[in-house]
């Protein structure tokens, strides 16, 4: 293994990040590893940003391109707000998010999750992956680790959810692409936006959910389906 | 009448001593010696109409428009210098597919007017620019409903429910203020904007005019279109025969 490699790699966010709308908003979520290499770099990071006072952003593939981005159209964002006199619309901040990101896409390497709240559409999920294409989804998912879960949401997805059923989806999905994906890690932070406004919920990873060989041995099929979903940690 | 500003009327960049830029308001009188253009916002929409004065009798009816489409969602009826008002209506369009390309929505009408607004204002701040001569009222149906504006030469711009610009302009805003525009439709309105217009025409100074209406409501699909032809007719007939009536009277 080439300790250059490790030590003077650009960062790169292996990342897993979710968006899932539900009944009356949205809800993101991200884990929080930043790999140089094998080395992780940073154990607790970020990687759910603000980009107004109700959309955000998951970032996930270089970190320094989608922090960039991210910084760009959040002042692209607040010019818009003044300028408009009114919140900006989640489909503007996304709009804007793909303009970067194609027009730039012989330079950026970045794949992005746009989602949050407005008065006109309720909440949206925006995805944008690498090249810059624009897609509006129910529910969006990126980064190395959501390679693991894209059978688990063909599965466990459902339309019209509540605001803890979605949020308890993203965690178990975050929690499942961890334990597979070596790239994510730590972890995970959920926001959820709506009508009200923004709530950000901390789930250790010491206490999310084992799976599979991580398990302790179990006496009974039935102790294991009725353990309970983890609790958040208040920040 | 107005005042003479000897002196301090020579260029836009000079103010008079009492405070007036007196190319603004010579840019202005451009205006008011148009024909008479009004606009309403009506409960469901806007309805523009256009007294335009027919200069010779070779024009073919229904050339020359007046009003035009900035997007699909709204638009704007000019007043005073036609060729002014042709490059304001390049600009408005360029400003509207413009921030529907970065934005990916249509541009909102508050946002459209206050560019207009700012494009017009520009012009009066150089000496190597003139003033524009003409009056725009601007028309559209956004996500916040129907919205009229009005630019003047000055690059004001103002939010209205009626506005008028043009030689009749004192008679029709009296009449567009009897009118109870909360209640009506865009279909009443239609009526009435002919009415006024017929009305405020002066039969001894300028000889025949076309009227010219175009509407944006839920009707016409919230989209900038020519009131329907046998709208239109209607209209002018009913607005004829009002006229008779006064006269009798």
């Amino acid at each position: 293994m080439d300790l250059n490699m490790h030590l003077n790699a650009p960062h790169s966010m292996g990342t897993t990040i979710i968006g899932v709308t539900y009944n009356g908003g949205v809800v993101l979520g991200a884990d929080s590893r930043t790999s140089t290499g094998m080395y992780v770099a940073n154990r607790a990071s970020d990687k759910i940003t603000q980009l107004t006072d109700n959309v955000y952003v998951c970032r996930s593939g270089s970190a320094a391109d989608s922090q960039v981005v991210s910084d760009y159209v959040r002042y692209f964002l607040h010019q818009h707000t003044i300028q408009l006199g009114q919140p900006a619309t989640v489909k503007v901040a996304a709009y804007l998010v793909r303009l970067l990101s194609y027009n730039n896409k012989n330079i950026l390497e970045t794949g992005l999750i746009v989602g949050g709240w407005d008065k006109y559409e309720g909440g949206k999920i925006y995805g944008i992956p690498l090249g810059g294409t624009l897609i509006e989804q129910p529910f969006a998912i990126g980064g190395s680790g959501s390679s693991y879960l894209y059978g688990f949401f063909d599965q466990a997805w459902k339309e019209g959810m509540t605001k803890d059923e979605a949020e308890q989806l993203v965690v178990k999905a975050v929690s499942l692409a961890i334990a597979r994906d070596g790239a994510s890690g730590g972890v995970v932070c959920t926001v959820v936006i709506n009508l009200e406004g923004v709530t950000r919920n901390f789930y250790p990873g010491d206490k999310l959910q084992l799976w599979h060989e991580e398990l302790e041995p179990q006496n009974s099929l039935l102790d294991i389906l009725n353990s309970p979903s983890p609790e958040p940690m208040n920040i | 009448m107005s005042s003479i500003g000897t002196g301090y009327d020579l260029s836009v960049t000079t103010f008079s001593p009492d405070g007036r830029v007196f190319q603004i308001e010579y840019a202005a009188k451009a205006v008011d010696n148009s024909g008479t253009v009004i606009g309403i916002k009506c409960k469901d929409g806007i309805v523009m109409g256009v007294e335009k004065l027919i200069a010779s009798k070779m024009m073919l009816p229904g050339s020359n428009r007046r009003i035009h489409s900035v997007h699909r969602h709204s638009g704007m009826a000019v007043a005073g210098l036609a060729a002014d008002g042709r490059q304001i209506v390049a600009r408005a369009k360029s400003e509207a597919t413009n921030y529907q390309s970065v934005y990916g929505e249509p541009i909102p009408v508050k946002e459209l007017a206050e560019r207009v607004a700012s494009y017009v204002h520009l012009c009066t701040l150089y000496w190597w620019l003139r003033p524009f001569g003409c009056g725009i009222i601007l028309g559209g149906y956004d996500r916040d409903g129907p919205q009229l504006y009005m630019v003047e030469p000055s690059g004001i711009s103002y939010r209205y429910f009626g506005a008028a610009i043009g030689k009749g302009k004192q008679a029709a805003k009296t009449e567009i203020e009897k009118l109870k525009l909360s209640e009506m439709t865009c279909r009443e309105g239609v009526f009435e904007v002919a009415k006024i217009i017929y009305k405020v025409h002066d039969e001894a100074k300028d000889k025949a005019f076309e009227l010219e209406m175009s509407w944006v409501c839920d009707e016409s699909k919230q989209q900038l279109r020519k009131v329907p032809d046998d709208l239109l007719e209607e209209s002018k007939a009913a607005a004829r025969t009002a006229l008779e009536e006064m006269d009798a009277d």
